[in-house]
């Protein structure tokens, strides 16, 4: 790149959306999904952070086994909030309304996405629960667990679990206003010839995690409605001792918390359809495969949630079932980790820092997701459910694989963005202490986890701590690894080499157009002739390198 | 800290051994497949990395390489469901003529009452070579029975028994966890599981100061709360004679059919309402909040003692269309009772809830 470069230095546009108006008002009443995307990102790095300081308090905590920093009822705040700021606020919103708001659009070749107002009004959603969730965070937390479950927080704890409720459910909607403004842009306004099959994969994705958005974000508004009627007017629903039945809320909750899983994973899985062949230089294997494989993820992924309860006193037969179903659902996602592999296959790789996320992410979501094999596995979950087992196949699926994912994206996506690029040395350092950080964090935990350690304690037995010290040790590389790229963008932002309009010669509509791109993304409504990826057909244009 | 850390629980169950061959299983197919995926992406990032005026070779996929990777994890996936789906089966399946114990969880303690009276707080002895089955139940929230080196785990529901079952090898001092998330003190809801040879058990049995055993604790608070004024035998009485009832088909006033087992009894005690018996009037007042788990536990067992044949209890789970209409007695029917009477009269007054629907402590 650095040869081309010095052909033609390219020069930053000199209108783009982000000089295109000026003051806090152009930015908070913008109807630009562009910038929209950019508070959206300035939002859930806030939030991010907030949850890191939880987790990092959470791995002090357990250096001992005592529980000598916290209290009890402080740790169980902690590792509520922890949990609450991360799935709520961080990884459900974190690639849909950052890249997915900004790309969208562009990607499917429009102006914008179909209900700018909606958008914006999404990201105000957004905000107020998040300010309902701190509120309840300041005003003395919440020790629900982010799974709140019934009867304990509808009937017991005397922590503000309404507030905290009522700011999930705020927050939900949001996620499905986002997802309702995707799917009517991907349905309604492709540019000429943007056929279906000729979506970029990252599209597909998003719109697969959109159909989940709107049909399950309902339910969990629902259950902690639900929830807050119990606790709040003692209507029995979920507590026994007002007629109700805690296994319900169970059921209500995993409805859509386990299809929630695929609304944080999917999209992260479209970013890494999108590097891969970039840095491949290769068509992806399998283009079909792989976007019908985020459809059944998708339709699979409303008929598994028992899963998490075949300890919870189901019967035998519904465990049998869902138990199988959830085999059903591994397929698809082993499919797309085989797909990108030969992608990689007799390619033209370079090792950039996008790269290198998307190598780590098709790593460390393979552990992730054979460890769930582990836990659909009936007669094996009876003895790590609700176990550190949990804790790190799930931290592998969304820290190794959803924000590995986004990471990747954003340093992808970056140069289109910003208009400029990041340093590149810093940036791969990060990417390397961030993998070995992970590592060290979260391997322990599945020996811990098999070895018996139940979730949420706040003291445990001494045999336990070399491997909790190690697992602690790991957090304070990852958080390096996580804090390095904030220097480093905002550096880019006034330091970093102009970007051109593709610097990684990508294929995609979004690389036709300028970084940052105009307001309208488009001079004009481009046509498309191409299938995506289609990165052998102009290869004696590429000749420059 | 104690630096020589194992990687595996101790083994102290006859399930464990099953459990740990197929999380071995596991872990290899994690390994191999993990590595494979590892290995190849290295390779190629190495093997086909850009170099001046390297072109990539454009493949667009196979459809045979896409049926070959859908169709092997598929098969190892059912491998694994079968294999699982059987262990946890064996798990389910209560065993035949267990030593029967009793747990109640709270906020945050673990009550255990064996059948000879005994009861223990936070610890539970048990002999080794005997099928012990766990009957569990919460006096709050959920909690969690979990021994590790068992590889045992049941949610502990409020309002339901559940049970678990184990059959200890070796002799030994085990966590018990609550492994349910219970509030503030879950983590201090622990507590051991002592392993002992039968003879070593005995000889604790013997030591254990019992008031008598769990049925005479049970007969006592059957006679305390006045459930003898209308549970009798003759035909005058106002509620069914409770003799040789437990484990078999009820017949109710809506026609339906019940088995009566732990859970059909505690429901009747807490809800007499709910089911009642087909040829009784709905007299008979709640014990809500008046009568605790532990006592309720006490009275299903002097009940269980009522039998003249003690039949086992179908599996908890069993629902009443398993149970087909001939193997219902009729023997209900004919104890019709018309007079009606106030329930009030039979239960001490000032021990009846003000709330029936019950308040959180
Ligand atoms: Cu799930
Ligand atoms: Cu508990």
């Amino acid at each position: 790149m650095s040869t081309a470069t010095a052909i033609v230095k390219p020069v930053m546009p000199e209108r783009h959306f982000l000089n295109d108006n000026y003051g806090i008002r152009s930015w908070l009443l913008t109807k630009d999904h562009k910038r929209i995307a950019i508070l959206y990102l300035f939002s859930i790095t806030f939030f991010f952070l907030i949850g890191g300081v939880f987790a990092s308090l959470i791995r002090l905590h357990l250096l001992t086994p005592n529980g000598e920093l916290f209290e009890a009822d402080t740790y169980n705040k902690l590792f509520t909030m922890h949990g609450v700021n991360m799935v709520f606020f961080f990884l459900i919103p974190s690639v849909p309304a950052v890249l997915g708001n900004f790309l969208v659009p562009i990607m499917v070749g429009t102006k914008d996405l179909a209900f700018p107002k909606i958008n914006l009004l999404s990201w105000y959603l957004y905000m107020a629960g998040g300010t309902f969730s701190m509120a309840a965070m300041v005003s003395g937390g919440v020790d629900s667990g982010w799974t709140f479950y019934a009867p304990l927080s509808s009937g017991y704890l005397k922590t503000h679990v309404i507030m905290l409720a009522v700011g999930v459910i705020i927050a939900g909607f949001s996620s499905i206003f986002t997802g309702l403004n995707f799917i009517v842009t991907v349905h309604r306004m492709r540019a000429p010839g943007m056929t279906w099959g000729r979506l970029p994969l990252f599209v597909w994705s998003n719109y697969a995690a959109s159909l989940i958005m709107i049909l399950g974000t309902p339910v969990i508004a629902i259950t902690l409605i639900l929830l807050a009627l119990e606790r709040g007017f003692h209507i029995g629903i979920f507590d026994p001792k007002l007629g109700g039945d805690p296994v319900l809320f169970q059921h209500m909750f995993w409805f859509y918390s386990h299809p929630a899983v695929y609304i944080m994973i999917l999209p992260g899985m479209g970013v890494i359809s999108e590097i891969v062949p970039c840095f491949s230089r290769k068509r992806v294997f399998g283009y079909s495969f792989v976007a019908f494989s985020s459809v059944a993820i998708a339709v699979f992924g409303f008929v598994v949630w028992a899963h998490h309860m075949f300890v919870a006193g189901i019967s035998v037969y519904s465990a049998l079932v869902f138990s199988l179903l959830s085999y059903a659902v591994a397929i698809p996602s082993a499919v797309k980790v085989f797909n990108w592999t030969a992608t990689m296959y007799k390619g033209s790789i370079e090792m950039s820092t996008p790269m290198l996320y998307a190598m780590a992410f098709i790593g460390l979501f393979t552990i992730g997701g054979l460890t769930g094999l582990f836990l659909a596995a009936l007669g094996l979950d009876i003895h790590i459910h609700d176990t550190y087992f949990v804790i790190a196949h799930f931290h592998y699926v969304m820290v190794g694989g959803m924000v590995t994912a986004y990471l990747g994206g954003l340093h992808f996506w970056w140069p289109k963005i910003t208009g400029r690029m990041y340093p590149e040395a810093p940036a791969k350092l990060a990417a390397l202490i961030t993998f070995i950080g992970f590592n060290l964090t979260f391997f322990p935990q599945f020996i811990l986890g098999y070895m018996g350690m139940p979730r949420r304690y706040w003291a445990y037995p001494p045999e336990f701590q070399v491997l909790n010290v190690l697992s602690s040790a790991g957090a304070s590389v990852l958080a390096v690894g996580f804090l390095l790229p904030l220097l480093y963008f905002a550096w880019s932002l006034k330091y970093g080499e102009v970007a051109g309009n593709n610097p990684w010669q990508a294929t995609g509509l979004e690389w036709e157009t300028s970084s940052p791109p105009p307001t309208h993304n488009f001079h004009e409504i481009p046509i498309v002739t191409k299938d995506p990826y289609a990165y052998g057909e102009d290869a004696e244009v590429t000749v420059v390198h | 800290m104690q630096l020589n850390f194992p990687i595996f629980p101790e083994q102290a169950s006859s399930m464990a051994g099953q459990v740990d061959a197929l999380y071995l299983f596991l872990v290899l197919i994690t390994t191999f497949f993990s590595l494979l995926i590892a290995i190849l992406i290295l390779y190629f990032a190495i093997k086909y990395r850009r170099t001046p005026g390297r072109q990539a070779e454009q493949i667009h996929g196979s459809t045979l390489l896409e049926i070959v990777w859908t169709v092997i994890p598929l098969g190892i996936s059912m491998v694994i469901f079968v294999w699982g789906a059987v262990i946890y089966y064996h798990m389910e399946r209560p065993p035949a003529n267990p030593l029967e114990i009793y747990g109640v969880g709270k906020q945050w303690m673990w009550k255990f009452q064996h059948p000879g009276g005994q009861r223990e707080i936070n610890t539970l002895h048990v002999p080794t070579g005997r099928d012990v089955k766990v009957t569990l139940i919460s006096q709050d929230v959920i909690h969690s029975f979990f021994v590790p080196a068992f590889r045992v785990k049941q949610d502990v529901l409020p309002n339901r028994y559940v049970f678990t079952w184990f059959k200890a090898t070796q002799p030994g001092t085990y966590h018990l966890f609550c492994s349910q998330y219970c509030g503030t003190k879950h983590s201090g809801m622990v507590g051991q599981v002592v392993v002992m040879t039968p003879e070593d058990y005995a000889s604790w049995l013997a030591s254990g100061k019992a008031e008598g055993s769990l049925a005479s604790l049970g007969e006592k608070a059957f006679q305390q709360y006045g459930c003898t004024t209308c549970h009798r035998p003759d035909s005058g009485a106002r509620g069914p004679n409770l003799e040789g009832v437990y484990g078999r088909p009820i017949r109710l006033t809506d026609n339906r059919v019940v088995l009566a087992d732990d859970n059909y009894i505690r429901e009747s005690i807490l809800e007499p309402n709910a089911k009642v018996v087909s040829g009784f009037q709905s007299i008979m007042p709640t014990f809500r909040g008046v009568v605790s788990e532990d006592e309720i536990i006490a009275i299903t067992e002097y009940i269980k003692h009522l039998s003249p044949q003690q039949a086992n209890p179908l599996n908890n789970r069993s629902t009443p269309t398993e149970i087909r209409d001939s193997e219902v007695p009729n023997i209900q029917q004919q104890n019709k009772q018309q007079n009606q009477q106030q329930p009030a009269q039979q239960t001490p007054q000032g021990k009846r809830p003000a709330n029936p629907s019950g308040k959180k402590p």
